[in-house]
């Protein structure tokens, strides 16, 4: 094969595992768009808690003289999932079930209201500069000739795989098989009805906030493990980016918001490799504006009907 | 008493998982290794004293509620008074109001000269706020468009006039004109596909378009100098008269040596919070007859129902569209404006946390309100300038403030009033019940009753 098959390879192969980390992130918009027609908008600042809680139980662990990788990975995901469901509760708590039902404007401006205080919080509490973690698990699968350009499937790379098909299927399952998700599911449908048959709507809500805030927090932890550099600002664009692949895949759609999170990372990293990388995060907007323009329901998504 | 206990107790336990992870402990990199710390005392205590205060008043929280209603019920009692009698006070208002506006103006026109050059220059900075608030305000409290991207069309009034100058050697009111047609043209071009879409993408989508915009400003570094900006913007001058102490271009004359008085740099500040003082006046003027014609209203109305606007034949893009593009354009002026003032502009001037700024504006003044927008930029640019140690915690403050403006009185600080005369209405027998809080709606029935 030729040395510029290898990089296509590569590149796809970055392209996927970003992809499904704002997958990750991208469902925790569609849940909740699902449910209650907002966005949330301070959703990738719980992204971006999940990361900050992750390290910290990292460092703890490795302070207290854990050294095993498995043992850390878990902690990190069992904290960073209990801290930003807490979080994710929270906001709808404070954000919005006191504004239901009133202009759709309010709660949207008091969530961008939450996620700037979010951001700052982080910012005053743990301070503005970058934290970098060394990688935790290191080395690879290489593929290609040893003197030119080889394409590699680190086993980081491999473990965001695994963990987001995981967690994927697990979400599926909870929403179509178990008695909750069923809830969730006539909760979309149609509210007042779902209320009327005995169902605490109230509690469903919340519940979502609370799933999309786990997917983030699992998110979180991957991309920050990924990347292995964290500061305050991360989750804001995080958050714009996994909002444009629900849309790009549909909204209210959990399928369409994971095909929308690969699509817009394969764009991504195609744009980086070929092209030029300052420009990677124009190229996720202007597919943002496109979609919306010609597609408003994205891929997978059903049209609105607008009533009176 | 016992689910009370229990609900506060829960309550405590929310926001000690909440804070002590992120309060309690910090990160600190010790060379390569990444260490925890347990916080200082001080946060320590904090959290403590947070957690006291979550649980007694969860604890107590009926008792406060109702204590609360109860000063509010004394509170609101006012005396009736006969139509006539509020015809005629509100008519005598409105000519007292006039005549306090004219007052008001010649004030802070004659109020730069004698105060301290420091303070006339935080003026300044406070009048091109009030501008990007009151052109926010028309996208956002008029008609109802949530624009989270309002400083791209700020950083292209900024940047057409920078580089207008810079190729075209173009004068500042020259650029003013360029900068704010320039930006409007932007707004019409990117309202013209996005206005279609509901509310929350609109927001998305418009923040996305002030990000492309700065990106492009960093990256396109031949044309606009990246990330170093551009530096020596000239400042306004006054008919061709410049306010430096020897003329630039040839054949000028600087203002000094044309009026014969000697060269003070305060001359320049003084102009300059007067060309933003006109500006400012220019805006509140325009927007005001902009209110009472057809569009205004057709804005209004669309931000209350826009099906109801659409089967009355209202053009919905076309209102919305004129909303945006004539906001954009004030964005423009103030952008052309404050690339005089500073006379350097770099894309760092223009990041989301500006559009955040200008948002909290319009909503602590009242959406829609314009005098309330201009208090609430006053207080926005005045309150950090003069806590100094409360500059670190604004935008911490700026995101409280928001959502709290939001559920305790969304129609902000001084919401907007049409002239109109309220009847006196019956008092009302019936608690309007919410399938939220069908209990406590119970309880009050039963308390009136």
């Amino acid at each position: 094969m030729p040395e510029s098959a290898y990089y296509f390879i590569q590149q796809l192969l970055n392209g996927l595992t970003v992809g499904s980390t704002y997958a990750l992130i991208a469902i925790g918009y569609s849940l909740v768009y699902g449910i209650i027609g907002m966005i949330n908008f301070a959703h990738g600042e719980i992204y971006m808690i999940g990361s900050y809680v992750a390290f910290i139980v990292m460092a703890g662990l490795a302070m207290i003289g854990i050294d095993s990788v498995t043992l850390m990975l878990l902690g990190a995901f069992l904290v960073s999932i209990i801290i930003t469901s807490t979080y994710g509760w929270s906001i709808e708590r404070i954000a919005y079930r006191p504004l239901r039902g009133g202009n759709r404007l309010i709660p949207l401006i008091s969530a961008i209201g939450m996620s700037i205080f979010l951001q700052n919080y982080v910012r005053l509490a743990q301070g503005s500069k970058d934290i970098a973690m060394p990688s935790l698990i290191t080395g690879g699968w290489t593929i290609g000739p040893a003197d030119g350009f080889s394409a590699t499937l680190s086993y980081m790379q491999v473990l965001i795989f695994v963990v987001t098909f995981i967690s994927m299927t697990a979400l599926t399952l909870f929403i179509s098989r178990s008695r909750m998700g069923r809830a969730c599911r006539a909760c979309a449908e149609d509210q007042g009805m779902t209320n009327l048959l005995g169902i605490n709507t109230n509690g469903i809500i919340a519940l979502t906030f609370v799933l999309g805030a786990a997917l983030a927090a699992v998110a979180g932890v991957l991309l920050g493990m990924y990347y292995g550099v964290i500061n305050p600002y991360i989750g804001f664009m995080a958050g714009l980016k996994a909002f444009t692949a629900a849309v790009l895949g549909g909204i209210g759609s959990i399928p369409g918001a994971v095909l929308g999170g690969l699509i817009l990372g394969i764009t991504e990293a195609f744009t980086a490799g070929y092209f030029s990388t300052e420009y990677k995060d124009v190229v996720a907007f202007s597919l943002l504006v496109l979609i919306l323009l010609f597609k408003p329901t994205g891929l997978l998504g059903k049209p609105e009907v607008e009533k009176v | 008493m016992k689910t009370r206990f229990f609900n506060a107790i829960a309550a405590t336990f929310v926001l000690l998982l909440l804070t002590s992870m992120l309060l309690g402990l910090t990160l600190e990199s010790n060379g390569t290794e990444l260490v925890i710390q347990v916080a200082e005392g001080t946060r320590l205590s904090w959290i403590i004293s947070g957690a006291v205060i979550v649980f007694l008043f969860q604890f107590f929280r009926n008792e406060i509620s109702q204590g609360w209603q109860n000063t509010r019920s004394s509170m609101g009692n006012a005396v009736p008074t006969s139509i006539s009698e509020k015809v005629k006070t509100t008519s005598q208002l409105s000519g007292l109001k006039t005549t306090a506006l004219c007052f008001l103006v010649a004030g802070l026109m004659i109020w730069p000269f004698f105060a301290s050059r420091g303070s006339v220059d935080l003026a300044t900075l406070t009048l091109i706020y009030i501008m990007l608030g009151l052109g926010l305000n028309i996208v956002v409290g008029l008609a109802g468009l949530l624009d989270l991207g309002y400083v791209g069309f700020y950083a292209v009034g900024a940047y057409s006039y920078a580089l207008l100058n810079m190729y075209f050697g173009i004068d500042f009111w020259t650029g003013l004109l360029a900068g704010g047609l320039l930006a409007a043209f932007f707004g019409f071009i990117l309202g013209f596909p996005v206005l279609r879409l509901r509310g929350d993408y609109l927001a998305i989508v418009t923040l996305g378009f002030g990000e492309i915009i700065r990106i492009l400003l960093n990256n396109l570094t031949d044309l606009t100098g990246g990330p170093n900006g551009i530096s020596q913007i000239p400042k306004p001058d006054l008919f061709g008269l410049e306010f430096s102490r020897r003329a630039k271009e040839e054949g000028n004359v600087p203002f000094h040596e044309f009026f014969g008085i000697d060269y003070s740099s305060g001359y320049k500040v003084i102009f300059l919070y007067l060309v933003a003082l006109l500006l400012v006046i220019a805006t509140v003027f325009v927007i005001n007859r902009l209110l009472r014609m057809p569009i205004g209203r057709a804005w209004e109305a669309l931000r209350e129902d826009d099906i109801a606007c659409q089967s009355l034949g209202l053009n919905k893009t076309a209102v919305k569209l004129s909303a945006f593009t004539i906001g954009a354009a004030f964005a423009g002026f103030a952008g052309t404006f404050f690339a005089a003032r500073q006379g350097f502009i770099s894309p760092e001037s223009f990041t989301f946390i500006e559009s955040a700024i200008i948002l909290a504006i319009v909503v602590l003044g009242g959406m829609g309100s314009q005098i309330g927008t201009v208090l609430a930029a006053i207080i926005m640019t005045l309150l950090p300038e003069f806590a100094r140690e409360f500059n670190e915690y604004r935008m911490l403050m700026f995101g409280l403030m928001m959502v709290f403006m939001m559920g305790w009185r969304p129609q902000g600080l001084l919401p907007m009033k049409r002239p109109h005369i309220e009847v006196e209405r019956k008092p009302q027998g019936v608690v309007s019940m919410q399938s939220d809080n069908l209990t406590t709606s119970g309880n009050q029935l039963v308390r009136e009753v």
